[in-house]
This record gives structure tokens, sequence and C-alpha cells, in this order.
């Protein structure tokens, strides 16, 4: 196999948790994501770097089913996830489908997107009493564990508009987390944040990668962060993946050129 | 100048017809506004159309023409209402096709990132609708639907014409006996005014609640 | 069905008529209304209370109250004054009146839209306060408020109808004076209502197409 068909396949015999399979992605013209392989083995904490328009949100937002898919397949689990097995045949997924699918995966936004009509509390426990079923007192018990555990839990009844960024943004993945996803993506989950306020967020993040299965995407421009949590580190450009491998390699000895032109930029600041 | 008040008592018996047809008439503007703004961003094709036809239609036609059509046209098709239901009717469909353009600029105002936020949380479509996007969307519609009032409550006075004695055709009525027309018809625009000033208080208090409840201070606009 | 296309076709030519008195009124009203917000307007912003404060009164009382009482406040009361004014030429006053408390508050809107930097450069320069509002406000605060103002016009239109009630030979009156000669209601006032919502839906599309024209070119 060439090098460059190497690149993201998971360890044989084990099925990844994500994967994209010739994955392309076009708004009209504009292709975003181009022929795109990539596979994520289960409890892989993988970061996602590139240039502005290299496709990262992109490749979460397809993966979260905000963004449908041109060509070629994607699997989460195992399963497809933008079409459905019918008669040994693939054909295009339906609603039912996708909601099936997406119960596997949650997404922290870049601008939070928290509900602004509740509080912090209802944030997190909507969805699980209405999407799963829960009772109230399962959802706030779990609810109210979780924001202890971002450590807002004097802030359960503050309503966003209350809230700083960061504490916005720890509400976010508390809420996401509360559905138990298998794959949680993170998008740019710092960038809207004023500097002082994005080390608590890095810091509820650590924690998250201490737990094993968890399947975590980060689309980051924290390089330090990214190096110092992340099992492995994608770098995209123009809609295809470039380079991946481990932090020490990526950082340290990008192999190559494209890779260490942007490194070169960014880390130039 | 006292004779002014002499007028008052005799008015504001009739406005107690202008009042009713407000209270009747309103809430179902609004109710129809609601149906109709989010029947135009139905996923179904079908209700989309039928809505804007009725937008158009009822929002395209002058309020009074709707009131004679139905007071004088409708009785050919074999349905006579009487005048109080086609006032009701008449007003409240013509107001709510108006308001549902406010329903739908409103709901289209939510920020996309709520959508996605309820997507990603495996909201079922009609769910992310009712428990997210639109009680945002409410108090974008506070203010112009505060508008919206007002403007009900002035087009009851169309009503006079179709034979409903109500505070303008009171005021007819009266001028037609004392020939006075500008202490009548200024003591029933002052009238309205008061009316006007009650409605706007009302609906700004009903804002402020809505705007308290989304942990904020202040008005939105 | 009980629509009589034979009547119908004859009562075209005196829906005609009527068509011609609705839209010189509606345009008479229009352009009272256009210059009448205007002065409204420039009023409400002087500096000089005694005009300031009665422009506001007036905008917000006439703005609440009902243009048929206004019309009947008109039409029964311009006499008592001495002021004899045929029905036509009341309606079209009371419509002026009316809506000209509108334009003034889109006229406002329009003015506070220019940025202030405009209005420092026009006094740095020492322009008069005529020459300020002629050469540098005025011109950029009415294009973006010109498809709100089209949009009176096609209210003013729908409003004409209220001039039936103080006799005025537009289209609703028309319509009522032949439904009330043979009792057939039906086909003048469907063929009215059919001829408001078609210009209705016009009008919108050709607003919707000047809106997009006068957008602003700002530099990003």
């Amino acid at each position: 196999m060439s090098e460059t068909e190497q690149r993201g396949k998971p360890p044989p015999g084990e099925t990844p948790m994500v994967r994209f399979d010739g994955v392309t992605k076009a708004f009209g013209e504009l292709v975003v994501l181009d022929k795109f392989d990539l596979a994520v083995p289960k409890g892989e904490k993988l970061a996602v770097i590139g240039p502005s328009g290299s496709g990262k949100s992109t490749l979460l937002r397809v993966l979260m089913t905000l963004e449908t898919i041109s060509g070629g397949v994607v699997e989460v689990g195992g399963e497809p996830l933008w079409h459905m097995e019918r008669g040994g045949r693939l054909v295009a997924a339906n609603e039912a489908h996708l909601r099936k699918m997406r119960a596997k995966i949650g997404m922290v936004f870049q601008h939070f997107n928290l509900f602004p009509h509740m509080s912090a509390l209802r944030n997190v426990t909507k969805a699980p009493i209405h999407v799963l079923g829960l009772d109230k007192a399962e959802a706030v018990e779990r609810g109210e564990a979780l924001l202890r555990q971002v450590g807002l839990a004097d802030k359960m009844d503050s309503k966003p508009a209350q809230l700083s960024g960061g504490q916005q943004q720890r509400v976010a993945i508390a809420r996401a987390l509360a559905m138990r996803p298998e794959v949680i993506l993170f998008d740019e989950v710092t960038s809207a944040l004023d500097p002082e306020l994005v080390g608590e967020v890095l810091t509820v993040i650590r924690d998250l990668a201490h737990e094993q299965d968890l399947t975590m995407l980060i689309v980051t421009h924290q390089m330090g962060f990214a190096n110092e949590i992340c099992d492995r580190v994608c770098f995209l450009e123009g809609g295809q993946l470039v380079e991946e491998g481990p932090p020490e390699q990526i950082f340290k000895e990008p192999q190559q050129q494209r890779t260490r032109d942007f490194l070169k930029a960014v880390l130039e600041v | 100048m006292v004779d002014f008040l002499k007028y008052l008592p005799t008015l504001l018996e009739a406005t107690v017809m202008t009042v009713e047809i407000t209270v009747l008439g309103f809430p179902l503007a609004v109710a129809i506004a609601m149906l109709a703004g989010t029947g135009r961003l139905a996923r179904s094709r079908l209700i989309r159309t039928v809505t804007r036809f009725y937008v158009e239609i009822f929002r395209g036609a002058p309020a009074l023409l709707i009131l004679f059509w139905g007071y004088y046209a409708l009785p050919h098709f074999g349905v006579t209402l009487n005048a109080l239901t086609v006032a009701v009717l008449g007003l409240g469909l013509n107001a709510g096709a108006y308001g549902s353009e406010v329903v739908r600029s409103a709901l289209l105002a939510v920020p996309k990132g709520q959508h996605e936020a309820a997507t990603a949380l495996n909201f079922a479509p009609r769910q992310r609708l009712t428990r997210i996007i639109l009680p945002q969307a409410l108090i974008m519609m506070m203010p112009p639907f505060g508008n919206l009032a007002i403007e009900f409550l002035k087009s009851t006075s169309l009503v006079s014409l179709i034979t409903i004695t109500e505070l303008t055709s009171r005021a007819v009525q009266l001028n037609n006996v004392f020939f006075r027309p500008m202490e009548i018809f200024l003591l029933v625009m002052i009238i309205y005014f008061v009316l006007a000033l009650v409605m706007t208080a009302a609906i700004r208090t009903i804002e402020a609640r809505l705007n308290r409840s989304m942990g904020r201070e202040g008005r939105l606009s | 069905m009980i629509w009589d296309w034979d009547y119908a076709w004859e009562i075209l030519p005196r829906l005609g008529e009527a068509a011609v008195v609705t839209i010189q009124a509606t345009i008479g009203g229009y352009f009272l209304a256009l210059i009448g917000g205007l002065v409204l307007a420039l009023m409400r912003r002087s500096p000089i209370r005694a005009l300031a404060w009665p422009a506001a009164g007036l905008v917000e009382f006439v703005r609440s109250t009902p243009l048929l009482v206004q019309l009947f406040f008109l039409f029964f009361g311009l006499p008592e004054l001495g002021i004899r004014l045929s029905p036509f030429e009341t309606g079209v006053v009371g419509l002026g009146l009316h809506f000209s408390t509108y334009t003034s508050e889109v006229y406002r809107a329009g003015i506070d839209g220019v940025p202030r930097g405009q209005w420092e450069a026009a006094k740095a320069l020492n322009f008069s306060t005529y020459r300020r509002y002629r050469a540098v406000v005025l011109p950029q605060a009415i294009p973006p408020i010109v498809p709100v103002l089209g949009n009176y016009l096609l209210t003013m239109f729908k409003d004409s109808t209220l001039l039936s009630a103080i006799a005025v030979r537009e289209l609703l009156q028309a319509a009522k004076i032949m439904g009330s000669d043979n009792f057939q209601y039906m086909e003048p006032l469907t063929i009215i209502g059919a001829f408001f919502i078609v210009m209705s839906v016009v009008s919108a599309t050709g607003i919707s197409w000047l809106e997009r024209k006068l957008k602003p070119r700002r530099s990003a």
C-alpha cells in the first residue's frame, strides 16, 4: 500500500468508531471535502488542524448530520450514517435512520448555541428528557452532576445571558455530554472566547480526555493543547488529508511541506 | 366646552362594542397568525402554498372590502353571517394575514446556531420548533404585534359601515342629532387614543415579562 | 356557481371609471403624505420646542386614531369652519394628513440612519442648516427608506376604500351603488377584491426589486 493509501487506516481487525470513505462535499462549484479518507478508532482523541477553508469544520458538520455529503460513505460504529442498507445495497438514509445514528454523536459549537430562554440546568436536561425520555428527576441528577463536573455547580439556575463566554461553553459541553454520546465533536470551541477564558474550557476538555471510551474529534488552533492531550493529529488543506500522525511527529517533524508551511505560519505568532 | 362631556356616557356605552370586537378578534388574529406564520415555513409544499394564498388574499384585499364582501356577497353562496361574526372573522383574518408575516420573520430571525444545537441534541423537528425556536421567536414578535393590536383597534371603526353600532357609528348618530362634529369626533378620537394607550401598556407588560424569562433586563429592540 | 358573467362584463366600464377616482385620490393623498411627513419629521427634530412638541403630539395622536373618524371629522367639521371642500378633496386631505404621520416616522428613521460623522463634516464645513439637509443628510437618508415609503403607497391605495364612507365615487362606493341597485353585490365586490389583491402582489414584487436596487453599496 502506498503511503497515501496508508493514511487514515485503522489498526487492522478493529472496526473504527468513525470512518470517512472517499467522502466528497461540494457547495455548488466549491469542493470542500475531496475524496476524504479517515478512520478514527474507538476512544481516540483526534486533533484536526488546518487553515480556514480546509474543510475541518465541514468534516465535523457532516458527521453531526448538519451537512449532507455529495459522495462517498461515512460510517459511525461500523454503520453507514448518510446511507441505509436495503437489500444489500446502500440507499440514502431517511430521517428515522439519521435520528438513530445521531444519538451516538454530540457536538460543541464555536458560538456555544445555548438556548437563551432556559437556565444552565434546563439547557442540560432538556434533551435528555424530551429526546432520551429520561424522567425529570433522573435528568436533573445527571445534569447537576455534569455541571458540577465542569465547575459550574453554583450557576445551575443562571441564564446564558448572565454567564461569561467560558462559562457558557462549559455548559455547552455538559449539555452535549448529558446525551451520553459515543463520539463528541469540538468545533473550534475556544476561538470565540476572550483569551483569559480559554483556559477554563481547555481544562474541562483535558479532564474529559481521560475517559477511555469516549472518541473525541477536536478542531482547534490551540496547538499546544492538541499536542498535550491528543493521540493523533490530522492536518487538512483544500479538503484533503495532507498528513496525520502522533503529535510528536506532526508538530516536531512534519513530513509534508504543506504541513511545515502551515505550522510555521501559525506558530510564528 | 362643558357640553363636550354630555356626549361621553352614550359614546362610552358604544365603546363597549368596540372593546368587545377587539377582545374577540385580536386573539383570533394572533392564533391565525401563528398557524399561518409557521405554515409558510412548513416542509409540505401544499401547506406552504395554501398558507401563501391565504396571506396574499387577506392582506391584499382592503379590510373594508373584506367586511363588505362577508356581509353582502357571502349570502349569495348560501352563508349568511350576522354582522358581528363578519366583523370578528373579517378583521381577524385580515390582521392574521399581516401577523403571519411577523411570525414568519421572527422565526427566520432565530440564529441558525439554535437550529444546529437542537439538531445536534437529536430533537425531533417538531420539538425543535416548539421547544427551542418558537419561544425565542416569541420575544421578537412582541413589538410588531403591539403595533398590530393598535391597528386592529382602529380597524374596528370600519364595522360601523356594516351596520354595527360601536363607537364610530354612535358618533355619526350623535352628530346627526346635535350637529357638533368637531367636538363629537374629537372626543371620539380621544377615547380611541386612551384605548390605544391601555393596549400598548398591556403589551409592554407582556414583553417585559418575556424578557425577564430570558434573563435579560430592558427591552429587546 | 351563481356568478353572472354577463353582469360582471357589464359593470366593468363603471368600475373602470371608479378605479380612476381611486387612483387619483390615492396619488393626491400620497403626495400630501410625502411632503407633510417630511415637514413633520423636520419639525420634530427642530431644537425649537414650540415646533417639536406639537409635531410630536400631532403625530402620536393621529397615528393612534382611526382614519375613518378623521375623515368624518374633516367631512362634517370643515364646513363649520367655513371651509367648503368636495368629498373628493376632503378624502385626499384626510388620507394625506393621516399618512403623513406615518411617513414622518419613516423619514425620521432614515435621517437617524445617517452616520453621525456626516453631520459633523457638514458642520465643520460650516454649512447652513438648509444646505446641510439638502446636500448631505437627505440624499443619504432617503434611498434606504424608499421601499418603505413605496409600501405606504400600497397601504393608502387600500385605505382609499374608506372614502366611500364620505360619498367619494371610488371603487367601493361604486360597488355599493351597483349592489344596492339590483342586489347583486357579489360580482362587483369580488372583481374589486381581485383587483386589489393583484395590485398588492404586483407592488410587493416591485418593492422587493426596488429594495435590491437601492441596497446601499458600501465599501466593506
